[in-house]
This record gives C-alpha cells, sequence and structure tokens, in this order.
C-alpha cells in the first residue's frame, strides 16, 4: 500500500481544497454576479448580462476615481523608489552611527496601522497648512511605502554577489558605470518586484487616504462611499475588472522571475513584506 | 625575529628582466589585527610568481592591495616608475581572475570578455575580434553566446581568464582560481595556465595555499606565514633550500632534525655528520627521500667518505604511495625519521635495517618563530633530538 503513504492521510486533501474555496468562492461569487441579469439579489443568478458593465462605462464619477488611483498609485511608487533605492544602499554599504536602529525603523511604517500613519500625516498637513488634495495622498502613499521599497531592494543588494562589482571596477568600468550596468541590472527584479507591490498596494489603500482626502475620490474610496447606499453590481463589475489586471500583473511578474531564474525566495519576501503591512 | 626578511632574497630570478612591480615594505593593519607586515618584494616582467600561504596568511589581501580593492596602511606599490597603489581599481593596468570567477550572471559569454573593452569604448568591430581572439585562446569560441549560468565551472573559470586577458593587461591576478574545480580538472588547467602565461608573455601573480600547484606553474614561490614573507625563491631553490623550518615543513616533507653542533660535527641521537656551522644548537631539514636503505655497495665502497652517514633503524610503520611509500623508522637513539623509497618489499621483520644519508643533503635552517598557527602539514614531519 504504497500508494497510501504518497497521499498522505484523505483529511489532509479535503482541507487543501476546502482552503481553497475559502479563499477564492468570494471572489468567484462577485464575478459571477457582476453578469448577473437580476442585480444582486436571487440566487442562482439568472439572466446572464454585460448590462452592468454597460453601464459602469458611462460612469464617469467611477472612471474618474479609478483614474486618481492611477496616478496616485504611479507617483507614489516612483517617490518610494527615489527614496527607497538610496536608502537600501546606504543600508547595505555605507556605515554611518545607528545604522542597525534605522535598519528597523525604515520598517515601522508597514507595521504600523493605517489610521495612525493617515492621522500622523494629517497632524502634519494641518501644521503645514497644506490644503488636501490627491497630492496628500500621494504624499503620504509615497512616504509611507519607501519601508516597500527599501527592504526589497536591500534584500536584492545582499543577495548580490559584491566580487562582481570589483570585477567590474578592475575591468576598468568607474563606481558609476558599475552601478548602472551591473548593480541595477543585478536588482532589477527587486525594484520591479517593489514596484509592483508599492502600485499593488497604494491602489487598494482606504485607512491613509480616509485621512488625507480632499475633494478627488480614489477608487476604493468612491467604492466604499457607493457601498454605502447599497450594494450595486456596478461595484461588482469594476472589481472583476481590477481583479483581471492583478492577476495579469502576477502573471507578468512570475514569468519574469522565472526567465531570469531567480530563487523563489524573492517571492516569499513579498509575501513576508505584504503580509506584515498594516499599513 | 628569524624572518627578518633580507632585501636579497626578494629580488628577481629573471636576471635580465626589468621590475615590473615594486611592492615596498607594505603593511595592512584591520583594526588591531596586523593582516601584512613590511611586505617588500620586486616582481619581473613576464614573471610567473605565486604567493603560497595558509589561509590568513594574508595572501588575498595582498593581492587585493595590488587590484586596488584594498589600500594598504603603509608602504606603496609601484609599477614602472609609477605609483600604483594610489590609483584606482579601474585605472590599473591589472586585471584580476576572481576567485569564484565572478562573471556578470546578465550578460552572455560574449559581452562579459568584451565588457573591458566596451568601457574604454573601443570600436565595435575590434571588439568583436579580440573577443572572438581571446575565447578561442581558451578554447571557449562555442560558448561565446551561452549565459555563465549554462556553462560548467570550468568553463567559466576559462571565460574569466579570457575576460581580463582579452584586456592585455601588464599584471594578471589570479586569486586561488584553480581552488573550486575537482583535481583531474584542476591538473589539467595548471599546465594550461602554464603555457598560456608563456603565450602571452603577461606577469601572473597567482595566490594560492596548495604548494604542489605552486610548485608546478611558478617561476618564483613567494612563501608568505602570518603576513610575513617567509622565503621568495625558484621552486627548486626552495625546496631544495629552505630557509627556514617553516618553509622546509611547508613546502614538501621533511624530517627536522635538533642538533648540536661541536667542532664541525653534528649530533642528533646516534646520527653524527659533518658541518661547517660554528659550534651549539642547530636546526636541519632533511627531506625523507635523502634517506636511502644502505646497499651492500656503499657498505663496502668509497672507505673515509666522511659525507655519508649511515644508521640503523627500526621500521615503524609504511604507507603505500603507489610509485613511492613512506617509511617510518625509529633509529637507535630513538629518533623517529620519515622515509621516502621506491616502492618495494620490505622484510617484514622486527631485525633493525641499515640506512645512509650524505651530510649534504641535511640543510641548516633557521628556526620559525611559532607564533603562528601550526603547520597543516604536521601529521608528515617527525622532529628529531632529545
Amino acid at each position: 500500500m504504497k500508494r497510501a503513504l504518497h497521499q498522505g492521510p484523505r483529511w489532509l486533501t479535503a482541507h487543501a481544497l476546502a482552503v481553497f474555496a475559502f479563499l477564492y468562492l468570494p471572489i468567484a461569487i462577485l464575478i459571477l454576479y457582476s453578469f448577473n441579469g437580476q442585480g444582486v439579489g436571487g440566487f442562482p443568478p439568472s439572466d446572464l448580462t454585460l448590462n452592468w458593465y454597460r453601464i459602469l462605462f458611462s460612469d464617469a464619477a467611477i472612471w474618474d476615481s479609478v483614474l486618481n488611483s492611477l496616478l496616485v498609485a504611479a507617483t507614489a511608487m516612483l517617490i518610494a523608489l527615489l527614496f527607497g533605492i538610496p536608502a537600501a544602499l546606504a543600508l547595505d554599504r555605507a556605515q554611518f552611527p545607528g545604522k542597525a536602529a534605522f535598519r528597523r525603523l525604515v520598517l515601522l511604517p508597514l507595521i504600523l496601522p493605517g489610521i495612525i500613519t493617515g492621522l500622523s500625516l494629517l497632524m502634519l498637513f494641518r501644521v503645514a497648512e497644506v490644503k488636501l488634495s490627491l497630492v496628500t495622498i500621494v504624499l503620504g502613499h509615497g512616504t509611507a511605502l519607501i519601508s516597500v521599497a527599501t527592504t526589497e531592494v536591500f534584500a536584492g543588494l545582499q543577495k548580490l554577489n559584491r566580487a562582481q562589482e570589483e570585477a567590474s571596477l578592475d575591468l576598468g568600468a568607474t563606481y558609476w558605470q558599475t552601478f548602472w550596468r551591473i548593480t541595477v541590472p543585478n536588482l532589477k527584479l527587486s525594484i520591479i518586484g517593489a514596484a509592483l507591490l508599492i502600485f499593488t498596494l497604494s491602489m487598494d489603500e482606504i485607512a491613509v487616504s480616509f485621512f488625507l482626502i480632499g475633494r478627488d475620490n480614489t477608487l476604493p474610496l468612491e467604492i466604499w462611499g457607493r457601498l454605502r447606499r447599497g450594494i450595486t453590481p456596478e461595484i461588482n463589475a469594476i472589481s472583476t475588472i481590477i481583479f483581471m489586471f492583478s492577476l495579469i500583473a502576477i502573471v507578468f511578474w512570475y514569468r519574469l522571475r522565472t526567465r531570469a531564474e531567480v530563487t523563489p525566495e524573492i517571492g516569499a519576501e513579498l509575501v513576508e513584506t505584504a503580509g506584515g503591512s498594516g499599513f | 625575529m628569524a624572518t627578518k626578511s633580507e632585501p636579497a632574497v626578494a629580488t628577481s630570478s629573471h636576471p635580465g628582466a626589468a621590475s615590473l612591480v615594486s611592492i615596498r615594505s607594505v603593511a595592512k593593519h584591520f583594526g588591531k589585527n596586523i593582516v601584512l607586515r613590511d611586505i617588500s618584494l620586486e616582481i619581473a616582467e613576464g614573471e610567473f610568481l605565486t604567493i603560497l600561504g595558509e589561509s590568513g596568511s594574508g595572501k588575498t589581501t595582498l593581492l587585493r592591495i595590488l587590484a586596488g580593492f584594498e589600500h594598504s596602511t603603509s608602504g606603496e606599490v609601484w609599477m614602472q616608475g609609477e605609483r600604483l597603489d594610489t590609483e584606482p581599481p579601474y585605472r590599473r593596468r591589472v586585471n584580476t581572475v576572481f576567485q569564484h570567477y565572478a562573471l556578470f550572471p546578465h550578460m552572455t559569454v560574449e559581452q562579459n570578455v568584451g565588457y573591458g573593452l566596451a568601457i574604454a569604448k573601443r570600436p565595435a568591430a575590434e571588439i568583436q575580434s579580440r573577443v572572438a581572439e581571446a575565447l578561442a585562446k581558451v578554447k571557449m569560441s562555442a560558448c561565446a553566446k551561452s549565459k555563465p549560468s549554462k556553462i560548467s565551472g570550468g568553463q567559466q573559470q576559462r571565460i574569466a581568464l579570457a575576460r581580463a586577458l582579452v584586456n592585455r593587461p601588464r599584471l594578471l591576478l589570479l586569486d586561488e582560481p584553480l581552488s573550486a574545480l575537482d583535481a583531474n580538472l584542476r591538473r589539467q588547467m595548471q599546465v594550461e595556465l602554464k603555457a598560456l602565461q608563456r603565450e602571452v608573455g603577461i606577469t601572473f601573480i597567482f595566490v594560492t595555499h596548495d604548494q604542489d600547484e605552486a610548485m608546478v606553474m611558478s617561476d618564483r614561490i613567494a612563501l608568505l606565514r602570518s603576513g610575513e614573507l617567509e622565503q621568495v625563491a625558484s621552486p627548486r631553490e626552495i625546496y631544495n633550500r629552505p630557509a627556514t623550518s617553516y618553509t622546509a615543513q611547508f613546502i614538501g616533507h621533511t624530517n627536522l632534525l635538533h642538533a648540536e653542533v661541536r667542532q664541525g660535527t653534528a649530533t642528533c641521537s646516534a646520527l653524527k655528520w659533518p658541518t661547517s656551522l660554528p659550534d651549539g644548537a642547530a636546526l636541519f631539514s632533511l627531506r625523507p627521500e635523502c634517506i636511502r636503505p644502505a646497499t651492500a655497495a656503499s657498505a663496502t665502497g668509497s672507505p673515509g667518505n666522511a659525507a655519508t652517514v649511515r644508521f640503523r633503524a627500526k621500521l615503524r610503520d609504511q604507507a603505500f604511495h603507489g610509485a613511492t611509500e613512506l617509511l617510518r623508522v625509529e633509529s637507535d637513539g630513538g629518533l623517529i625519521l620519515t622515509i621516502r623509497t621506491a616502492s618495494r618489499d620490505l622484510p617484514n621483520s622486527e631485525a633493525p635495517l641499515e640506512f645512509e644519508i650524505s651530510a649534504a643533503d641535511a640543510i641548516p635552517v633557521r628556526a620559525s618563530n611559532s607564533n603562528s598557527s601550526s603547520s597543516s602539514h604536521s601529521g608528515s614531519q617527525s622532529e628529531g633530538g632529545v
């Protein structure tokens, strides 16, 4: 009865299936009901229709908020990378007093509840007399997500073989040339990984945005606002579209990684970083 | 301080060749840890010099100072009349073959080899032809388009060599480049590397901890011990005339004899032989292959030949090594000696055997101070004396 040994107890298989269902059933229902002719009510869904998508595409307010969210996520990503990458380099290479403390404290914004981050930023902008707008949201996301960029790129730097940089110097490249030709290409995956993660975290962020919002809504706040008036199938439709884009991004990231034949640890770190995110 | 090195030992064995690199009183401290002290060494144009030493002897640090990855705490390095140690690594006409090759994983083999030329902004056509030439030289033309991760360790080794040599450096540094290869490939690469060096005529400084490798490949060996140069000489000289007890033990196997000299005769246990050393305690190195089983001919022949010393000893144990055999014997006075002979059947008996040595084979050596970790070869030595 060797097969039994290989298969393990049957209940483990059942358990795995249950977990899978638990994770994905809600999403499946969401997608299904976005095509439901009877709106949000009625089970099983009947009269499959694209009507909700038609309504969605003519809803200007939703698309404004999508555009706002994309703008915020892209700008926050740039800010976080712009500050996070040099910080990771400093952590890896420079010697400065308080380095160990810096290394731990840089993670703090990830662990802090979003309410605290949002509230403290709100206080800061009040004191500085900055009017709340999309700019304040960008600043909020950007600064809080610097830690994601720093930790991701720092992990990449730790894996980088320093002898490669020495080899480059040895072959006549200056420090600057070595950075662009050797260091950055080797960090490419870490940087893309950090960028995707920051973009995603910013796209679905509510707590911080809630405190810093001005007149223009981001997509999560728009959805949240509408839900107070009751669930509409339109929301299911936009959620389905977002889910599809996320799926494409994940597949893209995964293929990039397997093509580069990098050990799967990078993914593990990503999940770890994201998991600790109370942001 | 038996090792206070005389500058005389550091001169080149290439009398005609001009000095290429001059290392002058270089020292390196890492905090309180002194890694190199007062290293002075002249390296001749076209020479194959091996820096030999145990791990922690400072050999890699010395190499990194030459490459420009470390700065010496004091002292200077000159290359052809110009200061070298003040230049950044990218402005030195020195290239390195790294221990684990350090090939760029995101570039093809071809791009790796052409990197230095591309940085120097050579015309594309020149880069292409020189890269092709370099790859042909290391017999790796077939892999030009591969990524480094797709080729074997031995092949990566060749690419690392081509990547360095294609820039036509004045000096090539090799940091234990063969240590990651298996024994057969390693022997093959030793021969090829030596041949390649002769062909291109570039000065090689090769770092290794493997004394056999050093002996096979080098024009000269610089033996480094605890950050100091113990001896610098050709492989033959360093083997046949070791200056210190450490050198004698590190390079090959030896018997160290603690002898007492009186009026031109050295005495160690039951052994006596003539010497020109002054009276007092003296240390001699006697290579295992210099001890021969006495033959009937030599027993009767050459009367009055005081230079041949005969003694009787009992066989303790023997180890078969193929062509040769290592014997451990105990002489009448209780002196344990290691002997290397051609393999043959020895009478398996308690009866004492007769051995002989030539007095000239007992090489007087300076005692090395024992501040460093003891030699890893200690198993093969037998310390004589009372």
